[in-house]
């Protein structure tokens, strides 16, 4: 599923590699296009200034970060379930902020949301079918005739007999209930998956079958994906590219693969550090961020990372970071980040 | 900067008890079983890791070893010994002795152990004096754990909401240490964490075996995080241990089936070794 393997990490020409599977070098432009996209809840900066391409499927891009890092609020505001602020959200080169009626209508089919606990989504009272249906007719998929096979195929396709159609959401284990509420969404034929935490509640094999589903979905459906997690595992398994967000900024991103082995952000190094992993003896050694990520609504000045990183400079605590390219197809934002990369310095 | 930094300052030795033996408990909803452990042992200073998945019966464990699993309509059948004290059917008067004071338990959600309308301090106070301290011996007492679990005293002063998950779920850790809980019983408590946390409660958890010699079982879903911080685990599935043994050697040679579909299920990370 992953690169890995044709790309020596290491190797002098990994940088190369990098453009290629961004989709920067191609010259189509891109499904979803986030340009300096901020986000305000009161005096909150929930997102600050993010921007993010998303090319035409097949493609699998990440989203992670800590809790209050603004991951689910660009999700949310993708969906213009929150509103934004400022910046410009693009699908297919047409301004999301701006659209309403018929367009505004295709777009709620085109682009879709799955939560990380499906029981918030599910109605209890309406039977799996029925659930599916609603979607299906709502957007004039397919004539009420045809609505049950329809869903019997929706369900099939996710993994499910047909015959949990009759059932209620209680009725069903929480990866069954994921599966559900990933029919639902495909029922549609979006063209925008956005996947919010989508394994976060479920038991270890569970994830494994959902993220087996969504690969496959991805393949079949050349289906693009935004998945949001804190799993950096997940991402390994499932994007092709990953952005790395701390206090509602982009601190990194890049080809998954290449940034989690080599992260060029200090925030990267230490949240890869800090992931447990089965294989004990392989560890690297983990990095202790020292205090707790700051308050929201009172970011420090420069770098909003500096008061925490164990590299921090003078220039860290006055000039705020631009998100550059450090390395070919990796963009980063801090200062030294070429040092890091270069192993000059080390945490 | 590594994780060896952070270490609780040295308290009191703690004398070698906190052994835990489990044999033959069985814990039933009526006709059906939920948990049947032949055999599970927690020896001083130990950490093992109790591996399964929902439904697998570690947490009716744990609310048995507690002398709680009557409180959600089991019945406990088998042996739960503490140093050599038998548990099961011990009076409530003595178990609500031994419960907290000698074993206390922290779960994936601090805030349930917490009252929201009551400061931090205050609940951590009470749980002192329920278990026999004075008023100013209390508040002492709490002070201390508190910076043992690298937290500033003051925190104490602010509500549940004021604080983060991570920083809650270390007061939660500090009332067992000012109890000086032999044992600590952890039911998934890094599962609701962020990843950094996480590993800084790990951190904890190990300073704690080092300097006080608590032992603890340590309850996880999560197969990398019994990895990094048990000495031993037992993989348990629908009620039964399926396999225990050291953490290393059942990881890397898993003899079960279940196992070995666990470990197959880990999300495998880019830039691992």
């Amino acid at each position: 599923m992953t690169a890995e393997s044709e790309v020596p990490v290491a190797s002098a020409t990994a940088g190369e590699s990098e453009i290629a599977v961004t989709g920067e070098a191609s010259t189509a432009p891109p499904l979803l296009a986030i340009t300096d996209l901020t986000v305000q809840f009161g005096p909150v900066l929930a997102v600050n200034g993010v921007s993010l391409d998303v090319p035409a499927g097949p493609f699998g891009l990440g989203l992670v970060g800590e809790s209050g890092s603004g991951k689910s609020t660009i999700g949310r505001a993708i969906l213009r379930l929150v509103r934004a602020a400022g910046g410009t959200i693009t699908f297919d080169s047409k301004d999301v902020g701006s659209l309403h009626g018929a367009a505004l209508k295709a777009y709620r089919r085109d682009a879709q949301i799955v939560f990380q606990d499906p029981d918030n989504s599910l109605d209890p009272r309406m039977r799996i079918g029925a659930t599916i249906t609603e979607a299906l007719r709502a957007h004039d998929i397919v004539p009420r005739e045809g609505a049950a096979t329809r869903v019997g195929e929706l369900l099939t396709e996710a993994g499910l007999e047909p015959a949990f159609a009759e059932r209620y959401p209680h009725q069903l284990s929480g990866g069954q209930r994921q599966r559900v509420a990933i029919a639902r969404a495909m029922s549609v034929q979006p063209r925008l998956l956005v996947l919010d935490e989508p394994t976060s509640a479920l038991d270890v094999r569970t994830q494994a079958h959902i993220l087996k589903l969504i690969d496959r979905l991805r393949a079949e459906r050349k289906l693009s994906y935004l998945l949001i997690t804190h799993n950096l595992g997940v991402v390994s398994e499932l994007c092709e590219q990953t952005a790395v967000l701390y206090l509602g900024k982009i601190a990194e991103i890049g080809r998954t693969d290449l940034l989690l082995s080599r992260p060029a952000h200090p925030y990267t190094q230490a949240l890869r550090s800090a992931v447990p992993e089965v294989d004990v003896a392989g560890r690297r050694s983990r990095i202790v961020l020292p205090g707790d990520p700051p308050d929201a609504a009172s970011p420090p000045a420069g770098c909003v990372f500096h008061p925490r990183c164990p590299l921090a400079i003078d220039r860290c605590r006055t000039e705020v970071p631009q998100l550059r390219e450090a390395a070919p197809g990796r963009r980063v934002s801090c200062h030294r980040a070429e040092e890091v990369l270069a192993g000059t310095v080390s945490q | 900067m590594t994780a060896e930094g952070v270490q609780p300052p040295a308290p009191a030795a703690q004398e070698s008890g906190g052994r835990l033996a489990i044999a033959d408990l069985e814990v039933r909803f009526g006709a059906r079983r939920v948990v049947s452990m032949a055999d599970l042992r927690l020896d001083h200073a130990e950490i093992i890791g109790l591996a399964g998945e929902s439904g697998s019966g570690k947490s009716m464990t744990t609310l048995a070893i507690l002398g709680l699993a009557h409180t959600v309509g089991a019945t406990v059948t088998g042996s739960i010994t503490l140093d050599g004290l038998e548990l099961v059917g011990l009076g409530s008067d003595r178990l609500r002795a031994i419960r907290g004071r000698r074993i206390a338990a922290i779960f994936q959600s601090p805030s349930t152990a917490f009252s929201p309308v009551y400061k931090v301090g205050s609940v951590f106070v009470r749980a002192l004096r329920l278990h026999g301290a004075g008023k100013s011996e209390a508040e002492d007492r709490a002070a201390e754990a508190m910076r043992q679990v690298l937290l500033s005293p003051d925190l104490m002063r602010r509500y549940p909401s004021q604080l983060s998950g991570g920083q809650l779920q270390r007061v939660a850790i500090a009332v067992a240490v000012a109890l000086r809980a032999e044992i600590l019983l952890a039911d998934e408590a890094t599962s609701a964490l962020d990843v950094t946390v996480q590993a800084e409660v790990l951190d904890l958890l190990r300073g704690l075996r080092e300097s006080i010699g608590m032992s603890i079982l340590f309850i996880s879903h999560d197969l990398a995080v019994v990895a990094e911080l048990c000495d031993r685990v037992a993989v348990m599935r629908s009620g039964v241990i399926v396999e225990q043994g050291l953490t290393g050697e059942v990881l890397s040679a898993p003899a079960d089936a279940y196992t070995i579909e666990l470990l197959a299920s880990v999300p495998k990370l880019a830039g691992a070794p």
